[in-house]
């Protein structure tokens, strides 16, 4: 089973032996390689209750919960690295979201479609419709995505907080992209960030 | 004497099974010397337990999973009831093939201290030769974890891979990690709760009041003669409402009248829902003590595991090692999920590795006891992690 290509990045330059959170672990698959191939001590919180049984049953320790909720039941610097893989544009309080990762976390891992790649570009300029694509698959009334955002609005809202990015990796597909021309070139971006 | 373990199924099983050791197998009863430092500051003892076994220990006893029966229930966690020829309680969770499997654990289930199966309980006799009655002293959820750890070092068991309880066996659960982290791998807490609520307290209140306004209750000195069924029977009737669902009892009963054709213009059971009550009141005398049920809801009430350690739940569970999986129902309105949340909430302040899952079942409080397939796969899987 290959992982999803942001997911690979990120289990890639995860240091073995970490303690890692997965905020949206989906039925765990990342949190089972971290935990296999980089004897990851992994915690994961999922939202759907059916991905919480598989990850369980899979041996994983997962909390049926809400990012938006349910992170500040964590103790400060909990953890080596918090995760928020494909979930952050699907919370009510990205922000929060984020400073809360950065508060477990010494590192947190963040993914997310960027809504500035070209094909989503092209979609809403010639269609005029809010774009489906490979990356954004779901038409805009069932979307769980609420606050879609780009690589660029990522950059500059990291920048504001006074984040600091230690790592940044661009996506095509399995492809990766360069960082000059990310904003319309890629359609998936994974961040590595610290306070 | 036969060995139990005989009746529990195949000739594999029995095979596998050590036929010598009396300390093992079905219908097992022993006297610990104890004393019991209980809660409330007397000192109890000797200590009768009421206990059984399935499968065969371990070398080191490692494999041994302790199972902690609710309120109502007893040792006959997988096995026939004597008294109601019933299958055990909780064979959907405890059997071959079960999460919990004879085939590769050492399974204890032991009557709770209290209770009336067995284990000393205000039925039993004390010194005088006379039944306690209300001279057994009140004991609390702690108290019955005392008297499991009794057992288990009896049974030459210093470490479970596991203790697996719902309802009142969910707070023992937790007792047991608070109280005896290192002799606990793993806890299963199933719709369940950290403390009683005002809720909970006043359901028991009311099924305690009946008990002790039945004139047969006599202050407790009952035994020998008419037990105080009437008012028994009530409380299991107000208690049985707080384990189904409104949703399930509205599918299962609706307002459909109980064998006739009309209301019938007086008090008899005209709902079908009443015949049902009157029913699980009527046969629940014949298996259960009215004192028994007194102390045992009195052990819940009293029970607050934050209370025990500083007012924080989290301290209960401070450097934990144990794994936690708690699972909740969400037609469970006697121990409500956020209950399991705030179990949970304190396992994360504690650095403690906890999985949690609300389940999805129309069956309400009673739902850890019922065809639940998707709790088997979760305990399921969270077990076997253990023995990777």
């Amino acid at each position: 089973m290959s992982l999803r290509p942001d997911l690979a990045i990120i289990a890639r330059h995860v240091d073995p032996g970490s303690r890692i959170l997965d905020v949206g672990c989906g039925d765990g698959q990342l949190m089972a390689v971290l935990r296999d191939t980089r004897q990851a001590d992994a915690r994961g919180i999922e939202i759907d209750g059916t991905n919480v049984s598989a990850a369980v049953a899979r041996g994983l320790s997962v909390v049926q919960g809400d990012a938006d909720t349910d992170l500040a039941d964590y103790p400060d610097t909990a953890f080596d690295y918090a995760i928020l893989s494909q979930t952050l544009q699907t919370t009510r309080a990205p922000d929060r979201v984020l400073e809360e990762l950065l508060r477990i976390g010494r590192r947190a891992f963040v993914s997310f479609p960027n809504f500035a790649y070209w094909r989503v570009r092209w979609s809403l300029m010639w269609s005029g419709r809010m774009p489906v694509t490979p990356a954004l698959p779901v038409s805009w009334y069932a979307t769980e995505n609420i606050h879609q955002l780009t690589v660029e609005d990522f950059r500059r809202f990291v920048r504001e907080r006074g984040i600091t990015v230690e790592g940044a990796w661009f996506l095509r597909g399995a492809q990766q992209r360069g960082a000059a021309a990310a904003n319309f070139r890629a359609e998936h971006a994974v961040f590595l960030l610290r306070r | 004497m036969r060995l139990g373990a005989a009746a529990w199924g195949t000739k594999e099983d029995v095979a596998t099974t050590p036929s010598t050791d009396q300390r093992f197998g079905l219908a097992r009863h022993v006297v610990l010397p104890g004393p019991l430092l209980l809660d409330g500051g007397a000192s109890f003892g000797p200590v009768e337990v009421a206990y059984e076994t399935y499968g065969t220990p371990a070398p080191d006893a490692s494999n041994a999973i302790l199972i902690c029966h609710a309120l109502t229930g007893d040792q006959h966690v997988a096995s026939t009831h004597p008294i109601t020829g019933k299958p055990g309680w909780w064979t959907r969770m405890v059997g071959a093939g079960k999460p919990v499997d004879p085939a590769r654990h050492f399974i204890v289930c032991a009557n709770v201290l209290g209770s009336c199966l067995g284990s000393s309980g205000p039925a039993s006799r004390a010194e005088d030769g006379q039944p306690y009655a209300m001279r057994f002293p009140v004991i609390t959820i702690r108290d019955m974890v005392r008297a499991q750890a009794l057992l288990l070092d009896h049974l030459g068991i210093r470490q479970l891979a596991a203790v697996v309880g719902g309802s009142m066996g969910g707070m023992q659960v937790l007792e047991w990690a608070a109280t005896f982290p290192e002799r606990v791998r793993a806890a299963v807490v199933i719709a369940s709760a950290a403390r009683h609520s005002a809720q909970n307290i006043a359901f028991h209140e009311v099924g305690r009041q009946a008990i002790m306004a039945d004139p047969r209750w006599k202050a407790g000195d009952y035994y020998g003669a008419e037990p105080p069924a009437a008012g028994l029977a009530v409380a299991r009737m107000a208690a049985h409402i707080t384990y189904l669902s409104e949703a399930g009892l509205t599918e299962k009963f609706g307002r459909r009248l109980q064998s006739r054709d009309a209301k019938s213009f007086g008090f008899d059971a005209d709902f079908q829902v009443e015949s049902y009550l009157r029913h699980q009141g009527i046969s629940f005398v014949d298996r259960f003590d009215a004192n028994s049920y007194l102390y045992i809801t009195r052990a819940m009430d009293y029970f607050d595991l934050a209370e025990e350690h500083g007012g924080r739940l989290a301290n209960a569970f401070r450097g934990t090692r144990t794994r936690f999986c708690l699972v909740s129902f969400d037609s469970d309105w006697l121990y409500p999920t956020t209950e399991s949340r705030s179990i949970v909430h304190a396992l994360n302040a504690a650095g403690a590795p906890v999985s949690f899952v609300e389940l999805s079942s129309p069956f309400g409080h009673d739902a850890f006891l019922l065809d639940v397939p998707e709790l088997n796969r979760v305990v399921d899987g969270f077990i076997r992690a253990g023995e990777a």
